[in-house]
C-alpha cells in the first residue's frame, strides 16, 4: 500500500485536473489587456480629440457614425484577445502535456460565455436605446460575473480579477463620462496586472 | 478503526478513476482515456472491475455517430469512497500521534 498522505494528495490532484481548465495562459492576459489599451486609446482620439483632455463628452457619442466605429473596434479587441487566448492556451497545454479540450475546458468557457454573450446582447440594446452612458459598465460587469462563473473551473485567483471588474463596473456606472476610462482600466490595466501574475505563478 | 480500506480502490487506475467521479456527474471513457494516460484494454478492465462491484453506472449513447460511453458513481461506490477516504484520513491521524 502506498504512503495515505501520498494516496490523498492522488485524490485531490484528480480532483481538481478533472475540474479545472488550468493551462489558461497568463501571457494572453497581458497581450489582452494591450489590444485594450491601443483600442482605447484610438477611440479617445474619436472622441475627445482635439478638445479637453477628459470630461463628459457623451453628447459627441451620440454621433451615430462614432457608435459604430467603436462597435467595430470594440468587436476586434473581443475577437483579438479571444484568438490570442485560444492560440496561446493550447500552446500552453501541449507544454504541459496536457489535452486542452477537455470537459473541464469546456465547462470553464460556457461558464464564462453566457455571461458574457447575454451581456453583449443587452448592451446592444442599450446602445440602440441610446442609453450610451451605461455601456461601458455594463460590459464590465458582465464581464465581472462571467469571470466569477467561470472560477470553479480554473485557478482560483481569477475570482478576483472578477471582483475587480464588478467593483470597476459599478463605480463607473455612477460617473457618467468616465467610461473610456473605467473600460481601459478594466479590460487593459487589469487585465495585465493579471495576466503578469498569472505568468509568473503558474507557466514559469 | 473508522472507515475502511477498499481493495477496490488499491490500484491506482481505480483510484484514479473514482476520485474523478465523485467530483464529475459523469464522465467519458476517451476522457478517461487522456487524462489518466493509459491504455484501452488498462482503462476498460478497471472500468468493468468497478462497474462489476456496482461502483459506478455505464451509459452508452451516441454522439452524433461516434458511439460515447459515459461513467458515473453510483450511491454505493460513492459511500465506499467516502469509507476509503476517512480509513486514509485515520490512519493519517495515527500516525501523527
Amino acid at each position: 500500500m502506498r504512503q495515505p498522505e501520498q494516496e490523498l494528495a492522488e485524490i485531490k490532484s484528480m480532483m481538481e485536473r478533472s475540474t479545472r481548465f488550468l493551462t489558461l495562459s497568463g501571457l494572453s492576459g497581458i497581450l489582452a489587456g494591450t489590444y485594450a489599451l491601443i483600442a482605447a486609446g484610438i477611440a479617445y482620439t474619436w472622441i475627445y480629440y482635439p478638445e479637453v483632455p477628459y470630461g463628459s463628452n457623451i453628447d459627441k457619442i451620440s454621433d451615430e457614425g462614432i457608435v459604430g466605429k467603436l462597435l467595430i473596434t470594440a468587436l476586434i479587441v473581443l475577437l483579438l484577445s479571444i484568438g490570442t487566448a485560444w492560440v496561446m492556451s493550447q500552446n500552453n497545454s501541449k507544454k504541459k502535456a496536457t489535452k486542452f479540450w477537455t470537459p473541464a475546458s469546456k465547462r470553464f468557457i460556457q461558464a464564462l460565455f453566457i455571461p458574457i454573450a447575454i451581456g453583449g446582447v443587452f448592451c446592444l440594446a442599450l446602445i440602440s436605446r441610446g442609453h450610451l452612458a451605461v455601456v461601458a459598465p455594463a460590459t464590465l460587469i458582465f464581464y465581472g460575473l462571467g469571470l466569477l462563473n467561470a472560477s470553479h473551473f480554473t485557478h482560483n485567483d481569477i475570482k478576483y480579477l472578477g471582483y475587480c471588474q464588478l467593483v470597476l463596473g459599478v463605480i463607473s456606472a455612477f460617473l457618467p463620462g468616465f467610461g473610456l476610462l473605467t473600460w481601459s482600466l478594466g479590460f487593459g490595466v487589469l487585465h495585465i496586472i493579471y495576466g503578469a501574475m498569472m505568468y509568473y505563478k503558474y507557466d514559469r | 478503526m473508522k472507515g475502511n480500506y477498499d481493495k477496490a480502490f488499491e490500484n491506482v487506475v481505480r483510484l484514479r478513476v473514482m476520485s474523478i467521479l465523485m467530483v464529475n456527474d459523469e464522465f467519458d471513457f476517451n476522457s478517461f482515456k487522456e487524462l489518466l494516460d493509459v491504455t484501452d484494454g488498462n482503462l476498460a478492465s478497471h472500468l468493468k472491475n468497478l462497474e462489476k462491484q456496482e461502483y459506478i453506472s455505464v451509459a452508452k449513447s451516441f454522439l452524433g455517430r461516434k458511439p460515447l460511453t459515459n461513467y458515473s458513481a453510483t450511491a454505493q461506490g460513492k459511500a465506499a469512497f467516502q469509507d476509503h477516504l476517512e480509513f486514509l484520513e485515520n490512519l493519517i491521524k495515527e500516525n501523527k500521534t
